[in-house]
């Protein structure tokens, strides 16, 4: 056995150790894997126990994520629409990290991801086997059929790369992700992550700098790099909204279903801000 | 039955599904080595003009289509000038002589790999590959004119099968060459899923599209989707990876030099996505393949037999 096969095998057990005992079993319940233990989209659940390793310890020490209507989410298909902000992608991985560890029974949640992580080494490889897709129409639509949890944040760029004056401001919407759900009949959970948009306070985006490196946003916090801070993680579960109608509907149609999911979750947003007593804890 | 093609592997193999129940002739400038003696075999260039003596002289019902040219080491002139050439020819006579049945061999590559690329292309997905890799335009060309000609010649039923990585142990393509490497290069952190089918069950699906009735442009996917490192695993060979910078340096000046003999290029392929989906296939044709993933991939070393 090589070097990297134990150091794989060491970060399942040490997954497997801060989760329920049965998370292997259960999470294989349902699944398909080939006899070389990946799905048709290269998520390899041997692979993605291994990884998710350094984020359940994440989210248990470090950020301290507190998970608020779990419950919420239902079974089968189901789009995770979500708030998005703090420059690294750490409240996609700890919406992920809560639905494997804490739901019931834990669930594996696939988000879109950028088209331009597909031409990064190692990020495709590693996005690719733990079970998070490039983000088309196509592929979306593809695994709400095969009954997946998907994970939309329809902020999108704008979103994550928000300057501090900008937290838990919500950017504009896309309405892809209507349409899908008009299409699928797949209801929408809103999902607000109250903590992340404080992890790596950005005072300035140096787009251009950032562009001579092909990175489509160069935030600058007080510290330089974008680090994110231990804030204190609050993830809220909105009751599942269902939408009827057209899924070819005109934009303005599907923009007023769209401004009902952000309306949720602005409102969980600014419950959770009230709630709480700081940033850090 | 007319079979273009019919010396190469496909061909051979096709022969072999066919000429029992059926009378079969083939077209092929190539020798026949271990020909059935019901097969009629015709050595001639199917650009010629003397391609259309045979359909003078026999009554064709129906043509699979696959003399067309794949080896990485002929230039890319010859490649083209042969296959849309052949092609041509071929949709002539058929037209001409009312032939009931086309059978046409494309490939998956034609969508061309791309980080953009959704993980499941379905048949209506442009055909992007030539956008960055100019040497298979003459592949899509072939796909083109027969996507035309069914549309064109309706009482032809013209069926086009785009297979994904052909593979078997004495195939000469990109593919199966790379994966016969015993110290293949990799791109350093890029491990792309493939999709690959035997060509025992290309032939079958050859066979299969010959089904009266059938019509279409088709996707045809082997047992699944593997990641290229588990090809190499169950190969048992030991890949070396390479900084795809560096990689595409590399091997642009070696081609230009001509001490290799795919452009820079072919990396995408083991770069990027490109796969497709073949559930429209199965569903309308009630086809499987015969090989397990196991099989497929080990097929590229030694025969199933």
């Amino acid at each position: 056995m090589g070097l990297s096969d134990t150091i794989k095998q060491g970060l399942r057990q040490w997954t497997l150790a801060m989760s329920r005992d049965d998370l292997d079993e259960r999470l294989r319940d349902g699944r398909t894997a080939n006899e070389y233990g990946v799905d048709p989209f290269g998520l390899s659940l041997e692979y993605a126990l291994s990884a998710v390793g350094p984020f359940v310890w994440l989210f248990k020490n470090y950020f301290r994520v507190q998970t608020y209507g779990l419950a919420h989410v239902p079974a089968g298909r189901v789009l995770l629409v979500s708030n998005h902000g703090g420059q690294l992608p750490v409240d996609g991985a700890m919406i992920g990290v809560a639905l494997l560890t804490e739901a019931k029974p834990p669930r594996i949640v696939r988000s879109m991801v950028e088209k331009w992580v597909g031409s990064l080494p190692y990020v495709s490889t590693f996005f690719s086997r733990i079970g998070q897709i490039v983000g088309t129409p196509e592929n979306c639509r593809r695994l709400l059929e095969n009954d997946e949890a998907i994970l939309v944040f329809p902020e999108g760029l704008k979103g994550i790369s928000k300057l501090y004056a900008q937290r838990y401001q919500l950017q504009d919407f896309g309405l892809g992700f209507m349409r899908l759900a008009l299409e699928t009949k797949t209801p929408i959970v809103p999902v607000a992550v109250v903590g992340s948009e404080e992890q790596a306070p950005a005072l300035i985006n140096l787009k251009s700098v950032g562009k001579l490196f092909g990175m489509p946003a160069l935030p600058v916090t007080p510290y330089g790099l974008p680090f994110p801070l231990p804030t204190k993680y609050r993830i809220y579960f909105g009751e599942p909204l269902v939408f009827t109608g057209r899924a070819d509907d005109e934009d303005a149609e599907l923009e007023k279903k769209v401004n009902v999911v952000k309306g949720a979750i602005q409102s969980m947003l600014e419950k959770g801000l009230a709630e709480r007593k700081g940033i850090f804890f | 039955m007319l079979v273009t093609g019919i010396s190469g592997n496909l061909g051979r193999v096709v022969a072999k599904l066919l000429h029992r129940t059926e009378r079969v002739a083939g077209i092929d400038r190539r020798p026949f080595v271990g020909k059935p003696k019901d097969v009629e075999h015709f050595q001639i260039d199917l650009r010629k003009k003397k391609t259309e003596d045979v359909f003078r002289k026999l009554p064709v019902k129906a043509i699979v289509h696959m003399g067309i040219m794949h080896d990485p080491r002929m230039s890319a002139e010859d490649h083209h000038n042969f296959n849309v050439l052949g092609t041509t020819r071929v949709l002539e006579c058929a037209a001409k002589y009312g032939v009931k049945k086309l059978v046409v061999l494309s490939s998956a590559n034609v969508y061309g790999p791309s980080p953009d690329n959704s993980n499941f292309l379905s048949e209506d997905a442009p055909l992007m590959a030539a956008s960055r890799f100019p040497s298979v335009r003459d592949l899509i060309e072939v796909d083109m004119l027969a996507h035309g000609f069914f549309w064109r010649q309706p009482s032809v039923e013209t069926v086009v099968v785009r297979p994904v990585h052909i593979v078997g142990p004495t195939i000469k393509n990109a593919p199966s060459n790379y994966l016969r490497l015993k110290r293949p290069m990799t791109l350093m952190g890029f491990d792309p899923m493939v999709q690959l089918i035997h060509m025992q069950d290309v032939g079958s699906a050859l066979v299969t599209a010959l089904t009266p009735g059938l019509k279409g442009v088709y996707n045809v996917t082997g047992p699944g989707e593997v990641p290229l490192s588990s090809c190499f695993k169950e190969l048992g060979a030991r890949p070396l990876p390479v900084p795809h910078p560096i990689a595409r340096g590399l091997l642009s000046s070696m081609f230009k030099y001509r001490l290799a003999s795919y452009p820079p290029e072919e990396l995408d392929h083991i770069q990027f996505l490109c796969m497709v989906d073949g559930a429209r296939w199965r569903k309308e044709t009630g086809w499987s393949p015969g090989s397990s993933m196991r099989d497929t991939i080990r097929g590229v070393l030694s025969d199933l037999s």
